[in-house]
């Protein structure tokens, strides 16, 4: 049974999924999700200790070897992020019901769980698989099923939205497919380690360079690397609430992950980082997009918005990270990946929460809060906190490991800008905090309740999450670092 | 009782004080009994610590590694020691001051009051004991945190404000400054341990620093750490004066801008270590700068007719004394500074204690408004005198004393313009001073019936009905509020006479280790 996990991890939600669809009924479809949600989520944590113990765990499908089959393949850092995108996805279905109640039209309810198990499927598919072509089929599914999530949004904006990002997303999804297909034209395998192993390096022919940049810059969108994060906005704006809680804490960051496994997997950082100037080009793309995404987020009037851009900001942290290709700079990357799920996943939870009370994610309709619902207030200053880096709070872990790690590499300049950056972060966050706590209520905010238990609590596990890894890092930056240096240690 | 213990125990106590508060939240008289009882024992325990730290035990403590390489781990040593026993005995006075000034205007969030304060002393023990700069920099930015919602307690227009200028400088000083600071510290000594000596001499013997990376380095420390309120960061001190007096009073006295004064003396005493400053003499600018910094700052102060604003002034002035005295980088500068943080500590509370009491019992913010009140306050306008006696440092206040040591320290350095500018301060210490229990004894109370703005509503109300002499209906504050400042400012002047006491505590810190 145990040597199954791997395959268990997608089939389960991907045969789920059309059940809620043949079981049609809400609470039935609802149940089903949650339960094979979590049941993901602890074969996710079954294999991270199992890695942990054994290492590299390979598993080919149907029982064909590679490079014939497909292969399967959890190691260190594909068991962490499924670890955390599989722990967010459990914790928001529990937040979800009285959200999805509010938001989404009681008809669609079980079609809305069927495709956030979809949406789950993929996600957990590009983590898993060995396979390069795999690799584009998984982020298909779960990219189709976000462009539906995201168009069950309430306002008519909701499905232009949804639209935008399928135009942009299909055309970063093409350039993936063209790379694809032009490794697998020199190289004649679609197996990762297998197109690694033949593919020649520096000074081969210029397809290789060609292959290389379409993947790149098809992945630059989908994880939304500034200039090309244009989707990004308008896409966590308009969907329903659990829906952006959802895709903001995991989409991106399995992307990033894809893209890590691209550069360090399949090319070596050799011929990305010294062959190429590709990390003087994302180093120099990340910090630019730092500074506009979080000037851009101070000036939003609409909340969502504001952490839509303050995302764009953050993925230039993981970025830079990645870029400078040391151990420290990588696992700063890997653990970014997981506090940022964390703080992000738990702020967008605060606002679904303001969302169902208030009926709206303007700033201005959230005026003095917090005299009414004073919990989800107190929420909101603690992801902030968090998102800010403040210590005690995982985004602190994630902000020092940078910090040091371009200390290390004698990036100065880096090193003064970054930490300039997360000021920008103080502003936005405290001024939503500011019109909750000092600004007269309105009328509507008076007659406001605290929101309910049932969605205050999973939030409170999620805030409570970036304390906790604020302070153990066992499994978030001791992780991060094991596949740091195994993602180094795997080339030369 | 192990040592290890004794340090976990006095972190855990106000924690405990916390939770205990909050439980009890309901029934003002058994939180605040609480409040008072683990101030008691904290005290108790600090004092215990403090006998055996005075006499060269080293008691540690780890917490735990949060990363490889940065640990969060105590160690106590005589300067840290110094402070814990300022703040944790400061801290029982100004619990009951609180609860005197507090109910005494009825004050909304009370619960919310007494345990960000809690809290605050937490971060303030865990500042002093820390071990690395890495656990310092910790505490530093908790207690940042949560003295927020103590500064912006009335929850106003004006609140706002002032909780945007304290956060926005603090906050960005210490993420862009301090943090910045450490962090290249670490990257040149591999270490960030607090080492008798420093830990830097290698590096720069190494040619890994030149002497302008270090002049660069000690001016990110020196205003990254932004609770020190050295000009030009000084701003958030007068912002905070939003707060009610008994924060103003422990935080903004003691506590707060006391932990910045500290941090920059344990970097300069445990992290350049003195000798590498003397020989690199990369320290005369932060000395100028601060001898700049303590004379604008009294200039401002003797503008200022707000009582607390006029303090708040004055407490950047001082505190940039003790800037100085870390700058100059001798042993008996150092022993200066770092006396100045107790003498200054205890001075300035009884004054902030007598701004409160005024403002209780007088309604009262102005300093123009309090002349003649000295014959309704007697207590606390004879307390004030005697605190204001300990901060200009005339005998026999506790600071004489240590401005003293700063004097000799400017002599010895050959920096006479700071001897100069030591003494213009004194002086314009007086000018501001004084002049306030003078006019309040001697003058004739305003007999002019237009108030001042700050005039509460109903005292203008009785005035407006009665048509008596102005003072009339005014009184001592509520017992409460004037015990606690007698105490204090019967322990300012003590302190003149227990200053031997804390000199043979700090002279260990000033010595070099025989390498």
């Amino acid at each position: 049974m145990t040597e199954h996990l791997p395959i268990l991890l997608i089939v389960l939600p991907l045969v789920a999924a059309p059940l809620c669809v043949i079981l049609h009924q809400r609470t039935a479809a609802y149940t089903l999700a949650l339960l094979v949600s979590w049941i993901t989520f602890g074969i996710s944590i079954a294999l991270v200790a199992q890695v942990n113990q054994t290492g590299v765990i390979r598993y080919n499908l149907g029982g064909w070897a590679p490079p014939y089959g497909i292969e399967y393949l959890v190691d260190s850092l594909s068991s962490f992020v499924m670890m955390f995108v599989s722990g967010i996805g459990a914790i928001v279905l529990v937040y979800a019901p009285k959200s999805v109640d509010d938001e989404i039209a009681r008809s669609k309810h079980y079609l809305f769980y069927a495709t956030y198990l979809l949406c789950l499927t993929g996600l957990m598919g590009m983590c898993v698989t060995g396979d390069l072509f795999n690799v584009f089929v998984f982020l298909e599914i779960s990219s189709l099923s976000s462009y539906a999530l995201i168009s069950l949004g309430q306002t008519r904006r909701a499905p232009l939205a949804a639209f935008q990002y399928l135009i942009i997303g299909s055309i970063g999804a093409t350039f993936i497919l063209i790379g694809i297909g032009l490794l697998y034209q020199m190289t004649g395998t679609l197996n990762m380690a297998d197109i690694a192993a033949r593919v020649p390096q520096e000074n081969g022919p210029r397809t290789v360079l060609v292959a290389f940049s379409f993947l790149v810059i098809g992945l630059c969108v989908k994880m939304a690397v500034f200039p090309l994060h244009t989707w990004l906005p308008n896409a966590y704006t308009y969907a329903p609430s659990v829906v952006t809680c959802f895709i903001a804490a995991t989409a991106t960051k399995v992307s990033v992950y894809a893209f890590i496994r691209v550069i360090f997997g399949i090319i070596t950082p050799g011929f990305a980082f010294d062959y190429l100037p590709l990390d003087t080009e994302l180093t120099i793309l990340a910090l630019v997009g730092i500074f506009v995404a979080s000037t851009a987020a101070i000036y939003q009037a609409n909340v969502k918005r504001l952490l839509a851009y303050s995302s764009v900001a953050q993925i230039g942290y993981m970025i830079l990270g990645i870029s400078m290709s040391t151990p420290g700079g990588l696992t700063a990357g890997i653990v970014h990946m997981f506090n940022h799920a964390l703080i992000k996943g738990g702020l967008f939870m605060i606002v679904g929460c303001f969302a169902l009370r208030l009926g709206s994610v303007k700033l201005d309709d959230w005026k003095g809060a917090g005299k009414t619902m004073p919990w989800t207030s107190l929420g909101w200053a603690i992801g902030g906190l968090a998102l800010i880096g403040v210590p005690v709070t995982a985004g602190f872990i994630s902000k020092w490991l940078l910090l040091t790690a371009a200390m290390e590499k004698g990036m100065w300049p880096v090193a003064v800008l970054m930490l300039l950056s997360s000021l920008l972060a103080v502003v936005y966050v405290w001024r939503v905090v500011e019109t909750l706590y000092f600004s007269e209520p309105t009328a509507k905010v008076l007659k406001a309740k605290e929101a309910p238990l049932g969605m205050l609590i999973p939030t409170y596990v999620v805030l409570a999450g970036t304390f906790v890894f604020g302070v153990w890092t066992t499994y978030s930056a001791d992780l991060a670092a094991a596949a740091a240096a195994g993602l180094l240690g795997a080339t030369p | 009782m192990t040592d290890s213990m004794q340090i976990w125990l006095s972190l855990l106590l106000p924690l405990i004080a916390y939770v205990l508060l909050t439980l009890t939240g309901k029934s003002p008289n058994v939180r605040e009994g609480c409040t008072l009882t683990v101030a008691t024992i904290l005290f108790l325990l600090t004092c215990r610590m403090a006998s055996g730290v005075f006499a060269g035990e080293r008691p540690e403590w780890m917490w735990g590694e949060w990363l490889p390489g940065f640990q969060i781990a105590f160690k106590v040593e005589p300067l840290g020691m110094l402070f814990a026993l300022v703040a944790s005995g400061l801290w029982i006075l100004t619990t009951i001051y609180a609860v005197g000034y507090m109910r005494g205007h009825n004050e909304d969030n009370q619960t919310r009051f007494f345990g960000c304060f809690a809290f605050a002393i937490f971060a303030a023990i865990a500042a002093a004991y820390a071990k690395n700069l890495f656990t310092l920099f910790v505490a530093y930015e908790v207690m940042t945190i949560s003295t927020y919602p103590l500064v912006t307690h009335h929850g106003n227009e004006e609140a706002r404000n002032g909780g945007r200028v304290y956060l926005g400088i603090l906050l960005s000083t210490s993420i862009a400054f301090f943090m910045l600071a450490i962090a290249w510290t670490y990257s040149l000594a591999g270490t960030l341990e607090f080492t008798l000596g420093g830990i830097l001499a290698e590096p720069v013997a190494d040619e890994k620093i030149s002497s302008v990376g270090l002049g660069l380095l000690l001016a990110l420390f020196a205003f990254g750490i932004g609770k020190a309120a050295l000009m030009p960061f000084h701003r958030w001190l007068p912002a905070a004066m939003v707060a009610p007096t008994p924060v103003s009073a422990l935080l903004h006295a003691v506590a707060v801008v006391k932990v910045g004064v500290f941090s920059v003396l344990k970097v300069v005493v445990y992290i350049f270590g003195l000798d590498l400053l003397t020989n690199s003499g990369v320290n005369l600018w932060l000395a100028y700068v601060a001898g700049f910094s303590l004379v604008v700052a009294s200039l401002v102060a003797m503008t200022k007719d707000n009582l607390k604003a006029r303090l708040a002034y004055s407490t950047i002035g001082q505190l940039a004394y003790i800037t100085l005295g870390a700058a100059l980088a001798t042993p008996n500068s150092i022993i200066g500074g770092g006396m100045h943080i107790a003498m200054h500590a205890v001075g300035k509370i009884t004054l902030f204690f007598c701004a409160g009491a005024i403002y209780v019992g007088a309604h009262k913010k102005n300093i123009s408004d309090m002349r003649g009140l000295g014959r309704q306050m007697p207590f606390t306008f004879g307390a004030f005198l005697l605190a204001s006696v300990s901060i200009i440092g005339l005998p026999p206040g506790g600071g004489a004393w240590s401005k003293w040591f700063l004097a000799v320290g400017t002599v010895e350095t050959h920096q006479y313009l700071l001897t100069a500018a030591l003494m213009v301060s004194s002086l314009l210490n007086i000018a501001y001073l004084v002049p306030i229990p003078m006019l309040a004894f001697m003058g004739k109370p305003k007999t002019d019936e237009s108030h001042s703005d700050d005039a509460h509503g109903h005292e203008a109300d009785e005035h407006d009905s009665h048509h008596h002499a102005p003072t009339d209906g005014i009184h001592e504050a509520p017992m409460m509020c004037v015990v606690p400042l007698c105490i204090a400012a019967i322990c300012s002047v003590a302190l003149f006479f227990a200053a031997d006491w804390i000199y043979e505590a700090l002279l260990p810190i000033t010595q070099t280790p025989n390498s």
